[in-house]
């Protein structure tokens, strides 16, 4: 079968954070991610499943990835080589459409009795994610065993997959993984003045998925580009500026004062960082208001900060990753399936490309706001193998 | 005899004309055959003894008033109110003319025993003057005999202790002044007049007032309804501004108003920048050189060194007139002298009026011109320099010269960047703006601290002058500003253009090929009569 696979080659690691850093998106060409032949994978154990990917989407953390900028932090958490893709809809053998719970948590694991986190219904958080019986993998899409998205065919385990209902077009359902994501993020705020930075893919679903579930009384967001200003109004955001415009919207959202050095003395009750940026996490801490919280939605990673107002002010940075089940087994994916539904958000695929093209598809998907595209996939529908 | 202003014909000998371009200048051909430009009038002889004239006013007061020295005497509170550093423009050369008045103000209340005197700088929501301009305003004597001791200052239109309610007019708007110029026995306001807007009622009204107040007029219905501000009688502005002057009179408030003119010497009949208000055709070989030196100096300095020798630039202006004594009586006296210097007869309505927009506006003294203020000062104070109807036909095109960078005063002007990034990002429409917006940015209360303890303009100020253009918005089919940073001019929801030529022909798409253009010659200032 076809697959995107990433080595562990670091020559061509190093090549990619070169490229990368000279423009996003060019790791795809010198790094070492590559289109091969490969066996499809193995089905771990008794149960799991093989799924046929129909649409896989391009992730920031993909793309971090890719222009070698991830952090080491995940080196003992993956596992090589890998086929990334973690926002998957696919067709089982048995005929059903799913979406994937990508999170490689103890159940998928064969780890039994499951860790507190697991037990707790927290899979996002599980403890073992290097243990059991796969190669150590946070998700499919960083794990050896499973395959991923970015390949013909992977492995899943049932406990991973989410039946997809018939309304649902493959680019609405393709859809579910992030916007869980946002709607986890969303989840985690209750204050009335809230920021988002970034309208990026995560941060467009992360603007709907508050406006819907949290519904502040005041949205101030950020969007470097027209098309991502023009989304991010319709999505609900009540005050859309360019990133160097925050510290003044919402100063006045919240008739703050400045204080000599920038920092405004009140704020919002909270920051959705979905840049993860040095710079964002730094401006997420000069308008979060004392008392609040920066949440950490798009992925970090190495990054110098000053924290002396997050000690003076007793803010809070809080990591939020992925989705978890809730009390009643349900998961984020519920209301995201919703919420997509709600506002149809499918039309916020912009294009997709065929596995061959992986270089244009990562090139396209560096470079989405600027060329007022949202979210880009791999469409693997008119090239499946043979069974 | 100084030559009144008038209307020159292009044709094909007209010269390459002057256009003020911010902190630069420009020269421009207009086509001949249908374009027309108008000239300010030269300088009006000024007064031989302005002291003397001053003297003579305050002793020979018009209108139902007795002289000053009657209305002073012991144990009495008199304040002296006077205009803010938003005039005149440039600013003009010491002595200031309202130093001249106050120091003959202050002398009959010595000689009548009156020691119970407050100077306020009557700046409504404007930026507080710093010290140096206070001085300049009223010179260094009256300066240190007065502010040492608490008794020369700004007003305060945010201080809730320090207003005083008068009451309503029959139209319910609410008249709210400054206490101590309200409780005080008599208020001298000392005036420069430089354009037919100012003086009158709306000294103290405006002047001296509350946001509480203020906004009763400086809105978007009032100055749709200025047709145009310049023009006392046509204007709701000066209306509101009268029914608050009777609410004030009939509350028991005794103003003293003084009013003054200057003449159109902005630009001196001497030196490098006098070449600035003669007319092109008249200029000597010697204004040429002066001309092509003074523009590829200023071409290769950074904008901050040609801000700063155009601000340092002081007028030589002349007095020509000083009345004084009831409100409207003077008001009326020194309307006549104001026109008598500024006003031109002009023959129809033109389809293109263009105009070169000048590195200064009332509300950029030592700062920056701001897009904001380009708006102001083009579609509010400019287009409406007319009596009768406007320069430009209804759906005809205003073509200004600016470069309309995006660049704000921090310090003078931290609303109006807000207002630009967030306001005009979401809406250019003034009443929507003024329906969703208003409020907030007027009863924020860090802009409230910085008016009342920095150097800021009001929150509230950038929509004020966003409505001074909404006539202005409201009467043209298109604007086009030319050489314009693109992302500021359409942030303002206006046209850039490169050249005059293009802003022409894109003109034309509006108007037809073979539109009329009329070139507002200004500054120096000329005001259109419009048949």
């Amino acid at each position: 079968m076809k697959a995107l696979v990433f080595s562990r080659k670091p020559a061509r690691y190093a090549a990619a954070m070169v490229a990368g850093s000279l423009r996003p998106g060019r790791g795809a060409r010198y790094g070492p991610l590559s289109l091969r032949d490969v066996d499809p994978p193995d089905l771990p154990g008794p149960g799991w499943l093989r799924l046929r990917p129909r649409l896989s989407g391009i992730c920031g953390s993909d793309l971090a990835t890719i222009d070698g900028r991830s952090s080491r932090y995940f080196e003992p958490i993956v596992s090589f080589p890998f086929t990334p893709g973690h926002e998957i809809v696919g067709d089982l053998d048995d005929g059903r459409r799913v979406v994937v719970i990508p999170v490689l948590h103890c159940a998928a694991r064969g780890i039994n009795p499951p860790c507190d986190m697991c037990r707790a219904g927290r899979i996002n958080l599980c403890e073992r994610v290097a243990f059991g019986d796969l190669e150590p993998g946070l998700q499919c899409g960083f794990c050896e065993s499973t395959g991923g998205g970015w390949g013909q065919e992977m492995v899943v385990h049932p406990s991973q997959v989410v039946e997809v209902p018939d309304d649902l077009t493959d680019e609405q359902a393709v859809l579910i993984e992030p916007v869980a994501c946002a709607v986890h993020a969303a989840g985690r705020v209750s204050d009335s003045r809230v920021a988002v930075i970034g309208a990026g893919a995560l941060g467009l679903f992360t603007i709907a998925a508050l406006r819907s579930l949290a519904r502040p009384s005041v949205l101030v967001a950020t969007a470097k580009h027209p098309e991502q200003r023009r989304w991010a109004k319709e999505l609900g955001a009540d005050v859309v500026c360019a990133p160097g415009e925050l510290d003044r919207a919402v100063r006045s959202a919240t008739s703050s004062f400045v204080l000599d050095n920038g920092q405004l003395t009140s704020g919002v009750g909270a920051v959705v960082d979905c840049v993860g940026s040095e710079e964002s996490l730094a401006q997420g801490i000069r308008v979060v208001g004392p008392g609040g919280t920066v949440h950490m939605v798009g992925m970090p990673g190495v990054t110098t900060l000053d924290l002396t107002p997050v000690w003076q002010r007793e803010v809070a940075l809080r990591g939020v990753y992925a989705y978890d089940e809730h009390d009643d087994r349900s998961h984020d994916f519920a209301p995201a399936t919703d919420l997509i539904r709600e506002l149809d958000l499918g039309r916020l695929v912009t294009a997709t490309y065929p596995l061959a093209r992986y270089e244009d598809a990562v090139d396209h998907a560096a470079h989405a706001g600027g060329r007022g595209a949202v979210k880009i996939a791999f469409d693997l529908r008119s090239e499946r193998t043979a069974r | 005899m100084p030559r009144p202003g008038f209307v020159l014909d292009v044709d094909r000998s007209t010269p390459p004309l002057l256009f003020h371009h911010g902190e630069s200048l420009r020269l421009e051909k207009l086509p001949a055959g249908r374009s027309r430009v108008l000239y300010p009038g030269e300088p009006l002889e000024p007064l031989d003894d302005p002291e003397g004239a001053i003297r003579h006013a305050l002793a020979n007061p018009l209108g139902d008033c007795e002289p000053l020295r009657a209305l002073l005497r012991p144990g009495m509170k008199l304040t002296i109110a006077f205009d803010d550093v938003s005039l005149p423009l440039p600013p003009m050369r010491r002595p200031d003319v309202r130093q001249r008045v106050i120091e003959a103000v202050l002398d009959l209340a010595a000689e009548a025993g009156v020691d119970d005197v407050h100077l306020i700088a009557a700046l409504a929501l404007h930026r507080r003057m710093t010290e140096a301009e206070l001085r300049h305003a009223v010179g260094d004597r009256v300066y240190d005999a007065f502010a040492p001791h608490g008794l020369l200052y700004n007003h305060d239109a945010e201080d809730p202790d320090n207003l005083a309610l008068l009451g309503t007019t029959p139209h319910g708007e609410e008249v709210e002044i400054n206490r101590r110029a309200a409780e005080s026995d008599l208020i001298v306001y000392v005036n420069i007049n430089i354009v037919s807007m100012d003086g009158g009622h709306k000294s103290t009204a405006t002047g001296l007032a509350s946001y509480r107040s203020l906004r009763h007029h400086h809105n978007v219905a009032t100055m749709l309804q200025s047709t145009s501000f310049m023009d006392r009688h046509a204007s709701e502005l000066h209306h509101s501004n009268w029914r608050m002057g009777k609410v004030i009179r009939d509350a028991g408030v005794k103003i003293f108003q003084i009013e003054t003119t200057i003449n159109n010497d902005t630009f001196g009949t001497s030196g490098p920048m006098s070449v600035l208000q003669k007319r092109e055709w008249e200029w000597s070989a010697r204004d040429r050189a002066s001309f092509v030196a003074m523009k590829a100096g200023l071409d290769r300095l950074p904008l901050k060194a040609r801000r700063k020798i155009f601000h340092s630039w002081q007028a030589p202006y002349g007095v020509t007139s000083v009345q004084a004594g009831e409100v409207e009586a003077v008001h009326e006296e020194t309307t006549r002298n104001v026109l008598r210097q500024q006003l031109v007869e002009v023959e129809g309505q033109t389809d293109i009026l263009t105009m070169g927009l000048p590195y200064i506006c009332p509300y950029n003294v030592n700062s920056v011109m701001n897009p904001i203020l380009v708006m102001c000062l083009g579609l509010g104070y400019f287009f409406n320099m007319y009596r009768g109807r406007p320069l430009v036909r209804e759906g005809g095109v205003v073509i200004m010269s600016h470069p309309t960078p995006w660049e704000f005063h921090p310090v003078h002007h931290p609303s109006y960047i807000d207002f630009f990034e967030q306001v005009l990002a979401d809406t250019t429409d003034p009443a929507e703006i003024e329906a969703r917006y208003e409020k907030q940015y007027a009863e924020d209360e860090w802009y409230r601290h910085l008016y009342r303890t920095s150097y800021a303009y009001h929150g509230v100020h950038p929509f004020y002058m966003w409505y001074w253009g909404c006539h202005g918005l409201a009467h043209t089919g298109k604007v086009i500003v030319v050489g314009g940073e693109p992302r500021s001019v359409r942030r303002l929801g206006f046209t850039a253009a490169s050249t005059l030529q293009d802003a022409l022909e894109m003109a034309g798409d509006v108007v037809g090929r073979d539109a009329t253009i009329t070139h507002l010659h200004n500054p120096p200032l000329v005001m259109a009569d419009v048949t």
